[in-house]
């Protein structure tokens, strides 16, 4: 069942109805019953949750999940963990339910859209700042900006724009290509290789899952480090 | 050679040259990158989770400039704007 027709870039020109105004296209439909799909499943595995021993199999899977995602932030920040862990677990369980769907047929990956992929980065585009200041202060924060000398204002500027696009075009990219590849090759080669790109794509979609995660942690532990070093020069002076 | 032609054949060939040579760069960028993880890696085994992290950032830093060239191209193949005006322009 072909979605998107191969002459389609993106997914939201896929426009399901239109009732006045608001126009229903594929890529909202598909985001939406992934949150309901991630939000509703998280709900039924943590509804009865043990302590003890005997635990069921949902909730086995759900802790793996979460310790393999606090574990990897763990290793990049010192401490502050549970202030991290909300937002860049949310954007890795997001994109990662996102990108490996797509071995059901006839559904659409929302994040081979660029408005999805773009709306995931100004996230991360306000939220760095945001931990930032309330890690450091705002003073301290905007010195940043200023270091080594004033002239090096712009560059940092533009570093922060262009590494946002970099962010939302990156997994774009990435997605839109693979489904794009699929579908010139199951015109060509109907049979054998679009399978064999389908589990390509599982392996595409959770390593961009992956970087997509890392790079904001990256980020948000470069505007919040200047902090820690100066903590720890005061440590070592007492 | 009406303007219809010249918009579509710059744009294919545009796009097939991006491709070429915006793909040269980062394959072998990718390449001496993860040459030097898998050095360090062999010198120094316990360091692997470290170094595997630092390695998929940096690729997908380098990725991100072939990415952009596909990008291009694919505008130019799918969604060319210069070609949406000349139809216009020929169709009335």
């Amino acid at each position: 069942m072909e979605v998107v027709a191969i002459h389609q870039i993106s997914p939201d020109q896929v426009i399901l109805f239109t009732w006045g105004v608001i126009t229903i296209n594929a890529t909202l439909v598909y985001t939406w019953m992934i949150m309901a799909l991630l939000v509703v499943g998280s709900i039924l595995i943590t509804r009865n949750l043990s302590t003890d021993r005997s635990m069921s199999r949902w909730q086995n899977f759900m802790e793996v999940i979460i310790a393999g995602i606090r574990a990897e932030i763990g290793d990049m920040v010192k401490d502050g963990v549970n202030t991290y862990f909300p937002f860049v677990g949310t954007l890795f369980l997001f994109i990662l339910a996102a990108n490996l769907f797509t071995f059901i047929p006839g559904y659409v990956a929302p994040t081979s859209s660029l408005t999805t992929t773009a709306a995931l980065a100004i996230t991360v585009f306000f939220a760095v700042p945001i931990y930032g200041i309330t890690k450091q202060g705002v003073v301290e924060y905007l010195k940043e900006y200023f270091r080594p000398t004033f002239i090096f204002f712009p560059f940092h500027v533009m570093g922060e724009i262009s590494r946002t696009l970099a962010l939302a075009v990156r997994l774009f990219g990435n997605l839109m290509s693979h489904e794009k590849v699929i579908a010139i090759l199951l015109a060509v080669t109907p049979l054998f290789f679009p399978v064999v790109m389908q589990i390509l794509g599982l392996l595409i979609g959770l390593i961009q899952a992956y970087i997509f995660a890392i790079l904001t942690m990256v980020y948000i532990a470069s505007a919040t480090q200047s902090h820690e070093e100066t903590e720890h020069k005061t440590n070592s002076n007492h | 050679m009406d303007s219809i032609s010249i918009v579509a054949m710059a744009s294919i060939i545009t796009a097939g040259i991006c491709m070429a040579i915006g793909s040269i760069g980062p394959g072998l960028g990718q390449g001496r990158a993860v040459q030097g993880a898998l050095n360090s890696i062999a010198q120094q085994p316990d360091e692997r989770n470290s170094l595997t992290r630092t390695l998929f950032v940096g690729l997908a830093m380098i990725e991100s400039i072939a990415i952009y060239c596909f990008v291009i191209s694919m505008i130019l193949v799918f969604a060319n704007p210069f070609w949406t005006y000349v139809i216009k322009k020929a169709g009335g």
